[in-house]
């Protein structure tokens, strides 16, 4: 286990594992979305506008659940001075910024034809538009320090304030009256009985775990060019640049 | 204790006390954050009814009186213990239908009515294709209320 805390096994490990991952984030994203867009049976008063929901659900879901790896990985990096977790940190920033704007235009998108709005300031928009800036300043804050150590302390730290920002977005439709419906799966008491039909509730849940792998492969595949960026004047590293040139022909 | 464990406690620490304090901070704000007013709230007077403000419930089924080529609309909002009468010009939402949730903005008249400049509507949590909605019709359950027995509605 502690083998791979080292950022030469790591790097090593996250290259045999991202074709795995990758071939197994299409297949899901082919099948849920077959699911999604063919097998569905259209909502009895949306029609077929709900569809958006197997983008819009999952998007919104890791945009909290990235924003919690982030936070997490940015306290074990404080505390036990963990690199891998400070290179987590900042390789999952722009996954969870790309995603937390996906959710944020699709339920725009979505909201005209259902609620007859782009956008209005309720509790749960303006919670997760937050996240959004959230991820922003994180990203300029890290980008702003140029002393690795620092940056990803600053980062941490940032990471670690937003997070309240996560029950916030997760509880905002029961706190308070919000033009949000609440939430469908996911609250305690609507674990056992989803206010979703099966055949419509199977393709969101498909494409939920599709987002959920295609996070951890794109994050492997961040953290391997930042291992390669901090370990650049290592011996291992000019190893592998050099052999990579070498099969390009660049390097004699 | 280690330095190490210090550190992480007071960083747990110091995120739960930033928690409380900012759920402690909403909770002062409870008023201003809430998107509408149910009918019984502001006929209680809850609500800012002296400048603009929403109203949330469910359109009252054969409330709706359509005139003016159907675009001027006037309907009864419930949250199933009070009712508020709403006047709106403009176009509606597809979704806008008789027990539907909807969400209003505008302002009260002096005879009591919500002249709104904006409806919106409001869905609950729930998908199903249109036979089971049917189906659930024709056996007497309801398909637009959250709750089969609902004390009072909350959209």
């Amino acid at each position: 286990m502690y083998k791979y805390a080292s950022p030469k096994n790591f790097y090593a490990l996250a290259g045999r594992l991202i074709p795995w991952l990758g071939t197994i984030t299409l297949l899901l994203f082919v099948f849920g979305l077959y699911l999604g867009l063919y097998v569905a049976p259209p909502d009895y008063q949306q029609g077929d506008s709900y569809r958006i929901m197997f983008i819009h659900v999952p998007a919104a879901w890791m945009s909290m659940f990235i924003y919690v790896m982030m936070a997490g990985a940015g306290l074990v990096g404080l505390v036990w001075n963990i690199k891998l977790a400070d290179m987590l940190a900042t390789a999952s920033a722009p996954i969870g910024a790309s995603l937390t704007l996906m959710a944020l235009v699709t339920g725009s998108l979505w909201g005209k034809p259902t609620w007859g709005t782009y956008w209005v300031w309720d509790a749960r928009l303006t919670s997760e538009l937050l996240l959004f800036f959230l991820y922003m300043g994180f990203m300029a804050l890290q980008a702003a320090i140029d002393d690795p150590r620092r940056s990803a302390r600053a980062g941490a730290v940032l990471a670690l304030v937003g997070v309240v920002d996560i029950p916030i977005i997760h509880f905002s439709v029961v706190w308070w009256n919000t033009l949000h419906q609440p939430a469908s799966i996911g609250s305690l008491g609507r674990i056992v009985s989803p206010t979703i039909y099966p055949s419509m509730l199977h393709p969101l849940l498909i494409m939920s775990i599709a987002f959920f792998v295609f996070y951890f492969t794109v994050v492997l595949i961040r953290m391997r060019g930042e291992i390669l960026a901090r370990e650049r004047h290592t011996g291992w590293v000019t190893q592998i640049v050099r052999s990579g040139m070498e099969t390009q022909g660049k390097f004699p | 204790m280690k330095a190490r464990h210090k550190k992480l406690f007071l960083i747990i620490g110091g995120v739960a006390v930033l928690t409380v304090a900012s759920l402690l901070i909403l909770n002062a704000f409870r008023n201003n954050l809430v998107f509408y007013f149910t009918p019984t709230q502001i006929l209680a007077g809850k609500a800012p009814i002296h400048s603009v403000f929403r109203v949330g419930g469910l359109v009252e089924k054969g409330s709706i009186k359509k005139s003016g080529g159907g675009l001027t609309v006037d309907f009864v909002v419930t949250d199933l213990h009070k009712a508020i009468r709403v006047h709106y010009h403009g176009i509606l939402p597809d979704l806008f239908r008789a027990g539907q949730g909807v969400v209003c903005q505008g302002r009260l008249n002096a005879r009591g009515q919500f002249i709104a400049d904006q409806v919106l509507a409001k869905h609950d949590a729930k998908y199903m294709p249109p036979e089971v909605a049917q189906e659930l019709k024709d056996h007497g359950g309801s398909t637009t209320q959250v709750d089969p027995a609902p004390q009072s509605y909350r959209p």
